[in-house]
């Protein structure tokens, strides 16, 4: 197993990982938070927006859209980021994984905002808050708790969905790595326990973090 | 809708203004983004008759796009069948009497719910099924997308499975010991036969889950609608209509699964069968090809649909208290 791990880049393949999850789950935190914010607005044509995103993202396979990324958006329609083949793929795929995943966001604080029952706006303004207030004091702090718990698992999907960037990046990311090792070497059973140990690693403890916050800070009612 | 009555009052004058200047930004917005679009497909010269044509041409439909949708039907509905059973066993297994078993399928469950899919896809390829001379190459494949999405798919029916029992009246499971039953009957001929019922349009929605995740099989050349679009594609020399296409498909597939999903959650909670919220695990659910390695159980619970079913149960009520006096009538 140790010789064989030494043909490859498995530790830069993670960082790589690392990187692709860092960087989409700020992508997808800054279009979520918008396309929630259009979502639960007064305006119709805001929220029809919203909405016709969120149905269209969320029922597209991630792998149609890393594929059409690099196939179609920059190979077709010349939308490239880069000159270089693989940073263009490694920007598409973070692209393409915020996107995605920002439909998952904008149903994670939706949901939040839903759990908040009318009567807390409705005592919010018969107390005299104004608008501002009432979302600033009563709303919108309780729209976040409850929003932690599906939040966490959202990153925690985006996370294991990193993999699908393999299709487009290759063996520059832990599934791709894995894939090209199995390929050349046969089933090694332990380098695949090793592979999915890098992912409990990386996803157990955000899940018991996620957990334990939204339950410390879960909303009494 | 409900979100409107929460965050915002009925607007008054000014504010009905700035929902005009934001509707008009809104259309802007949505008229520019789509101009943008075409605008690039026309310039690529990907909007002329001869990319498009071939949708209409029968030859395409009967050898890529109906071929590619029975593959994805075919790996998405044998995998549900096998992860339903794969739930029901370990889910079952959680919840049972003996901690060894319990222990032994709450590692299994959790480790498959924390692991990828494409991951386990790959492993499975071109690790064995690619590699063992008994198995027909054009089956290696579909057993390894099959066997990857039945291994997730089946872990987080198990925790479906284990929450929707969590989520019934302790009543019910007491009433069953004390008629004398078993933990195991009361497990499986009262506990888990309700849980299932409630269960169903999570269920339902989880098929959205393993649909999405079949294109996955395109890595290991499992010729799904995915695969056989791009085939489509370079037949005719039309990449990206053949994709835009496919992407239509999946999501006129998704979108009415989704439908389905929403349509038995309706009827199931105006029959009135099942008590308390009980697709705890309802959030993971929508997430797409992950959910997360730890149980959702405490922080996912939709209030939401406690406080709708509650409502709705008040206003039935209400409903036959002002039918009653009719009828004495």
């Amino acid at each position: 197993m140790g010789d064989i791990l030494s043909n490859y880049n498995v530790l830069g393949a993670f960082w790589v990982t690392i990187q692709l999850s860092v960087l989409a789950a700020i992508g997808s935190l800054l279009i979520g938070t918008v396309v929630a914010i259009m979502r639960v607005s007064p305006v119709a044509v805001l929220r029809g927006l919203g909405t016709a995103y969120v149905n269209i993202i969320r029922n597209t396979p991630l792998t149609l859209l890393m594929v059409f990324s690099v196939l179609g958006l920059s190979l077709l329609l010349g939308l490239q980021i880069s000159e270089q083949a693989s940073t263009n793929a490694y920007w598409w795929a973070v692209i393409m994984l915020s996107v995605y995943h920002a439909a998952f966001v904008c149903e994670a604080l939706r949901s939040g905002v839903n759990t908040i029952p009318a009567g807390q706006a409705e005592a919010a303004r018969s107390i005299g808050l104004t608008f501002a207030q009432s979302l600033r004091e009563v709303l919108l702090p309780q729209a976040f708790r409850g929003a932690i718990a599906p939040l966490g698992s959202t990153l925690i999907a985006l996370i294991k969905n990193t993999t699908v960037a393999a299709l487009i990046l290759g063996a520059t990311e832990a599934a791709g790595t894995l894939s090209k090792i199995t390929e050349n070497e046969g089933a090694q059973l332990p380098i695949f326990f090793l592979f999915a140990l890098g992912f409990v690693l990386l996803t157990l403890p955000l899940g018991v973090l996620f957990t334990s916050m939204s339950q410390r800070l879960a909303v009494k009612r | 809708m409900s979100t409107q009555t929460v965050l915002f009052d009925a607007p008054g004058p000014k504010a009905r203004a700035r929902h005009r200047i934001l509707t008009i930004v809104g259309a802007i917005l949505a008229v520019g983004v789509l101009y943008l679009a075409v605008a690039k497909l026309a310039d690529r010269g990907q909007l002329t008759g001869a990319k498009w044509s071939p949708f209409a041409d029968p030859a395409a439909w009967t050898e890529y796009l109906l071929p590619g949708l029975w593959g994805t039907i075919k790996a998405a509905l044998l995998s549900v069948l096998f992860a339903g059973i794969f739930g029901i066993i370990f889910g079952m297994g959680r919840l049972s009497q003996v901690k060894a078993i319990r222990w032994f399928c709450g590692a299994v469950v959790e480790f498959f719910r924390a692991v990828p899919v494409y991951m386990m896809m790959v492993f499975a390829y071109y690790g064995w099924f690619a590699r063992t001379p008994s198995i027909p190459a054009d089956i290696a494949p579909l057993l390894a997308v099959v066997l990857a999405l039945t291994l997730y798919n089946g872990s987080v029916i198990a925790e479906l499975v284990r929450s929707g029992v969590f989520g019934l009246p302790a009543g019910q499971r007491e009433a069953g010991l004390s008629i004398g039953l078993t933990d195991g009957q009361t497990l499986r001929t009262i506990q888990l036969p309700q849980a299932l019922k409630a269960m169903l349009p999570a269920l339902v929605g989880q098929l959205v889950v393993v649909l999405k995740d079949s294109a996955l099989g395109t890595a290991i050349t499992y010729p799904e609608l995915l695969t056989w679009s791009k085939t489509l594609g370079s037949a005719y020399s039309n990449t990206v209509p053949a994709y835009l296409f496919a992407a239509l498909m999946f999501i006129a597939l998704n979108y009415a699964l989704t439908k389905v999903a929403s349509l038995i959650q309706e009827r199931l909670s105006r029959a009135g069968t099942q008590a308390g919220p009980v697709t705890t695990a309802a959030p993971t659910l929508v997430q797409g090809a992950g959910a997360p390695g730890v149980p959702t159980t405490a922080g996912a619970r939709h209030v939401r649909h406690g406080v709708e079913r509650g409502i709705e149960r008040v206003e039935e009520r209400l409903e036959d208290f002002r039918e009653r006096p009719n009828d004495k009538d």
